[in-house]
């Protein structure tokens, strides 16, 4: 909502408040003032001019030669290309010196051999959008009317030295859509007098019932209807102060018909429409909803297809206006109507809404009836455009206007006490303080005891319940004066859960670790929920997704963690190593009918060299082992060292050789790996590893509590054993077979050699292993070492066909 | 006799003196103190003499060997010392050279954000709270006192999977599930992060995902003065001590009254400039007490219970925090965007 001061000020004694002032009080009282902006967009100098004599330039066809009457002893020679400039006119000159908007500065010039001494302006030239300026005007000069006084400024005529304030209104506050609705709230911050229109309307003796008659087919989608006719109008356009007025409002004056439908629209926030009487095609009125399919073309020279979730207006027989969002084509005021029928209803904000959002039209007026408008002040509204129309176009209003529906309906009452106000808002209001507030509103109360029933406005339909009171009182008390406290009474410890203190830790580690936490969309295209081919779950879908990018829910955080990788190595930022912790979205369901399973996952990925220190000419790349490492410093934090298994495994666009799955508890619960070399190639990115679990089983798996083990008190003995086993043989295997045969004496077993190649028989590898044994009762004798230890040498022979190297 | 002793030890002595390295220093010890060495040899002689003379002229043979020991070791030690000195010399390094990098990553600044907050709140006796992020209309809306068709659902259009299931625009419907759980019963207090999602075209000041923080606390005495007094504790924990608060009027569906935050601009301290647009004041969050819709429709008695509930946005703190320019840079994470976040902030 635009609200120009000048304007503002017919209604409210504004003192000597600046703009800037005015806004920051209305800011502080509830509604955001977003911008103060002055309509003189820096001009200077310009002033009325009366073209004395106009002529062609004798040396350009398209330029004239224009004597102008600025107040000055002499007139001023001017030259002038503006296709409409003639004799006689009324109009704005920049004189020399003057400056118009960009700092434009005006010069003594010489066009083709011819002085000119100043310019005249366009609206656009003066700072007005294009858009707001008059068809007639749009392609040359403006044009005063003739009652303007010459050397004066031309800025005031045009209201250009009016500032206006842009409220950024919330929706319950539709009651300031319109200028007085905006009086009464400044009044109220103020403590000043409201000062309404008092339209007045001289009836003629013929009926408007005889022209017209009006029916509603339901009344929950129009409560109110009412037609008002006006004989012999004069359809030209509409005076400054009107022209003014909306250009100050952001709306492009017309006609003086169409004008002060929309002026009025401004003042009192009720949409209107004027239909040329003549042209509707039939005697009545019947508003009703539209049939599916049924057409109208509307104002904007569109064919509509309508449905019965649609309002409409019609003549009897068709549509002849889409209700409180547009009217038809065929009935539109024009030059030559002289005949109008002014329609001032009430309609249903939700059927407003619909019309609006379906037929892709939104329109001044069907932003008003859906934020609500004043039930009140509709017939008033009528009124006030009748007599403007009087007084503007001539003609007569007939005796009416012709109605359905209730045209008022009961204001309704609200309680709230004085108690109930300060226990709220924790203050020491008064009930006199109360009173005065309720007072500055112009709300209607009566007070019993403290108790206070207010009689609410129809124009603040957004007051229903005792707490919109309270906020009425304590805005305009002030939040300024409230006191800061501290809750009382309601102690609780606060805190992390479990879980959430895991998952801090977890971070924690992984940024230890060397990686980098980055965040990234749940949103994904369906391609990339196909990275790992099919996974048991089906594709969660927007029903209307912005992108095909982000068009369903992911069900991996590798993807776009690849993504990241992508993003930086195109900035040859190719050492990464990166960590995201967040949820993925399951569904087994074709079609979602339930909320999904949302699963919290930890994913992570590293390319380039892990460790680097070029001077030292170290340097280490990131290789399966380095993703595997930190997998298993991260379950060794949450205490589940033992039960975290590594398997070999097969996963589409992973390398089929180097990834694994990861078992908990011999579960799956992620994997690790390297990305495929033709996905990497796919992203254009450098050899990439991976791995993602689902953070939630490990989170969520309970462990043994930390239990302290005494030191050992007698020395243990160590044994190595270089293995020569089948190349396909898994370490994990020989470890287990040696844990297994090792029994309660081996205490830990270590890989410290894998060898392979030149030297060893085809098809075999070494594996050496340190064998580390301990007994809690006593030192470890010889003989019990020599048992265990050949036990496990032998148990190796025979499973896995190992011999002993060396 | 005495006198070849004599002469021995100064012979020594002197060779020892002289000596410049320990193969010297051995041999020496060898050649004087060793069986086969000259003292030994002279001692030997000692039977010659007369019987009384025997033990003084043995005294003074060890007293020799002592002296030449001492000497001998003495040097020795002089010598290791200078050996190893000069070992530590040839070992001396350029102390300026770089040191290895210690592998390290860090936080997010949104998680750092996020966690900051988190903190603040648990100290002032909140819990975390998380939800679905994937919800029902009637937790993201109608509970929250949006019913359908209610105009204000255009102010944060969002992204519908069916009719009644969507991506949460806010981190509000924990509200409600919060209080559905605790039965009627205060208080309770809570704070809540996670991920939103609205219909908007990614831009420098626009992203179809982002974070919020939502905050309720509900309890049998909870004022809007209360509301203020915790809010003004997180502005000065968060901004700085000399930081000052200003409530403003404000609509949300879900908080009657309803307020918005600014905070005095910590760039010009309030007298203007581009971080505040010129008002000295930064919008920070929005709050209000909690509508009485609300607290009935999870099962709260309006009229016993009161609440306050505020909710905020992580980006536009960390934005003005660190004066980052893009929101998207949240969400591409470029390294050395994210590498900035590396250390404590004071
Ligand atoms: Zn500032």
């Amino acid at each position: 909502m635009l609200v120009s001061m000048r304007w503002l000020e017919q209604y409210v004694d504004l003192g000597n408040h600046t703009a800037e002032q005015l806004a920051d009080l209305i800011t502080k009282s509830g509604i955001e003032v977003e911008t103060v902006e002055s309509l003189n967009k820096g001009v200077k100098g310009v002033v009325v001019g009366h073209v004395v004599s106009c002529e062609q330039h004798p040396n350009a066809d398209k330029l004239n030669l224009c004597k102008v009457d600025i107040g000055e002893e002499e007139p001023v020679q001017i030259i002038c290309g503006a296709p409409n400039v003639a004799e006689g006119q009324k109009v704005a000159v920049a004189k020399v010196g003057a400056v118009l908007p960009g700092n434009f500065k005006i010069k003594k010039a010489k066009l083709r051999g011819e002085a000119s001494n100043g310019m005249i302006c366009s609206l656009q030239e003066l700072g007005i959008e294009s858009k707001l300026v008059q068809k007639e005007f749009a392609d040359g000069i403006f044009v005063f009317p003739n009652d303007v006084e010459v050397g004066t400024d031309a800025l005031e005529y045009l209201n250009l030295n009016d500032k206006v304030l842009e409220l950024g209104l919330t929706p319950n506050r539709a009651d300031c859509m319109n200028m007085l609705g905006v009086a009464y709230e400044v009044a109220a911050i103020l403590k000043k007098e409201v000062n309404l229109p008092s339209p007045s309307v001289e009836h003629s003796d013929e009926s408007a019932a005889d022209y017209v008659s009006v029916s509603i087919e339901n009344k929950e989608d129009n409560p109110y209807y009412g037609a008002t006719i006006i004989k012999g109008v004069e359809v030209k356009a509409s005076p400054l102060w009107l022209v003014n007025r909306l250009v100050s409002s952001g709306i492009r004056p017309i006609n003086n018909i169409v004008d002060i439908t929309n002026y009025v629209l401004l003042e009192y926030g009720q949409p209107l429409h004027a239909f040329d009487y003549d042209r509707l095609g039939s005697k009545e009125i019947v508003v009703r909803r539209a049939g599916d399919g049924e057409k109208i073309e509307t104002l904007d020279d569109t064919e509509r297809t309508l449905s019965s979730d649609h309002l409409v207006i019609t003549n009897g027989k068709k549509p002849v206006a889409v209700a409180g969002v547009m009217g038809g084509a065929d009935s539109e005021v024009y030059d030559g109507t002289q005949t109008i029928l002014l329609e001032a209803a009430y309609f249903n904000g939700f059927v407003v809404r619909q019309a609006s959002k379906d037929l892709n039209l939104r329109s001044d007026s069907s932003a008003r009836f859906e934020k609500g408008i004043d039930r009140n002040r509709v017939h008033l509204a009528a009124k006030r455009a009748a007599s403007l129309i009087v007084e503007l176009a001539g003609g007569e209003v007939l005796e009416g206007p012709v109605e359905a529906g209730e045209r008022t309906v009961e204001e309704k009452s609200v309680s709230v006490s004085v108690k109930r106000i300060n226990r709220v808002l924790g203050t020491d209001i008064s009930e006199n303080t109360v009173a005065e507030i309720f007072d500055r509103l112009r709300f209607e109360y009566n007070n019993d005891n403290g108790t206070f029933s207010v009689l609410v406005p129809a124009r603040r339909p957004d007051i229903t319940i005792e707490e919109d009171l309270i906020e009425e009182v304590g805005r305009l008390y002030g939040y300024d004066n409230l006191p800061a406290t501290f809750p009382y009474g309601e102690g609780t410890p606060g805190g992390l859960t479990d879980y959430q203190n895991k998952r801090r830790l977890v971070r924690r580690y992984m940024e230890g670790a060397g990686l980098y936490q980055v965040t990234t969309y749940s949103l994904t295209s369906p391609k990339k929920n196909a990275f790992f081919g099919e996974i048991g779950y089906n594709d969660i879908t927007l029903s209307m997704p912005m992108s095909e990018e982000r068009a369903v829910l992911r069900t991996s955080l590798v993807p776009h963690l690849l993504d990241v990788i992508e993003h930086n190595h195109n900035r040859q930022l190719d050492d990464v190593a990166i960590y995201e912790t967040a949820k993925v979205f399951l569904t087994k369901q074709e079609k979602v009918s339930e909320l999904p399973k949302e699963e919290e996952h930890i994913s992570a990925a590293f390319t380039g060299l892990w460790q680097e220190h070029s001077w030292q000419k170290e340097k280490k790349p990131v290789d399966f082992f380095v993703a595997k490492g930190v997998i298993e410093g991260l379950v060794e934090e949450l205490g589940l060292s033992d039960r975290i298994s590594f398997q070999k495994a097969e996963k589409q666009n992973m390398h089929p050789g180097r990834t694994a799955n990861v078992l908990l508890d011999e579960e799956e619960i992620g994997f690790v790996g390297q990305l495929h070399p033709e996905a990497q190639s796919e992203y254009d990115i450098n050899e990439t590893y991976l791995f993602e679990l689902n953070l939630e089983r490990l989170l969520t798996t309970n462990t043994e509590p930390l239990e302290y083990k005494s030191l050992p008190r007698f020395p243990s003995v160590t044994r190595d054993i270089a293995l020569v086993v089948d190349e396909g043989t898994e370490a994990q295997a020989v470890l287990n077979i040696i844990e297994q045969a090792g029994g309660k004496l081996l205490a830990e077993t270590r890989i410290f050699d894998l060898y392979q190649g030149e030297h060893m028989e085809e098809g075999k590898k070494s594996l050496a292993f340190s064998l580390r044994y301990y007994n809690p009762e006593h030192t470890l004798t010889e003989e019990e070492v020599k048992k265990a230890h050949d036990r496990v040498v032998d148990q190796l022979k025979q499973e896995i066909g190992a011999s002993l190297r060396g | 006799m005495k006198e070849r002793l004599q002469a021995l030890k100064e012979e020594a002595v002197s060779k020892i003196e002289e000596a410049s390295n320990v193969k010297e220093i051995q041999d020496i010890r060898v050649a004087y103190l060793g069986k086969k060495g000259p003292i030994t040899e002279i001692l030997r002689g000692m039977g010659k003499l007369p019987a009384e003379e025997r033990p003084k002229m043995g005294q003074l043979g060890n007293e020799i060997r002592a002296i030449i020991s001492d000497k001998l070791d003495e040097k020795m030690e002089q010598l290791e010392k200078a050996a190893v000195a000069e070992k530590l010399k040839k070992e001396t390094i350029d102390v300026t050279m770089p040191g290895r990098p210690v592998q390290k990553g860090n936080h997010h600044p949104l998680t750092r954000v996020v966690e900051e907050i988190e903190d603040l709140f648990i100290g002032m006796g909140f819990s975390i709270a998380e939800g679905p992020e994937v919800e029902t209309d009637y937790y993201n809306f109608e509970a929250l006192n949006l019913p359908k068709n209610h105009p204000a659902r255009d102010m944060q259009d969002s992204f519908y999977i069916t009719e009644d299931i969507l991506l949460r625009t806010h981190t509000s419907p924990m509200q409600a599930r919060t209080m559905e759980k605790h039965e009627g019963k205060g208080p309770v207090k809570i704070i809540v992060p996670g991920r939103v999602y609205r219909r908007d075209t990614d831009d420098a000041t626009h992203s179809h995902q982002f974070t919020q923080i939502e905050g309720l606390m509900v309890g049998e005495n909870v004022r809007m003065s209360d509301l203020k007094g915790v809010l003004q504790t997180f502005a000065k924990e968060m901004f700085g001590q000399e930081r000052e608060i200003r409530l403003r009027p404000s609509f949300f569906p879900f908080t009657e009254p309803s307020v918005e935050m600014d905070i005095s601009c910590f760039n010009c301290g309030g007298e203007g400039c581009s971080v505040c647009k010129g008002t000295g004041w930064i919008e920070i969050l929005g709050g209000g007490m909690v509508h009485p819709h609300v607290l009935e429709m999870s099962g709260f008695d309006s009229k016993k219970y009161t609440g306050f509930a505020f909710g905020m946005g992580p980006e536009r703190i960390a934005m003005l925090k660190y004066g980052i320019e893009d929101i998207r840079n949240f969400y591409t994470n470029d390294v050395r965007f994210l590498k900035q976040f590396n250390r404590v902030n004071q």
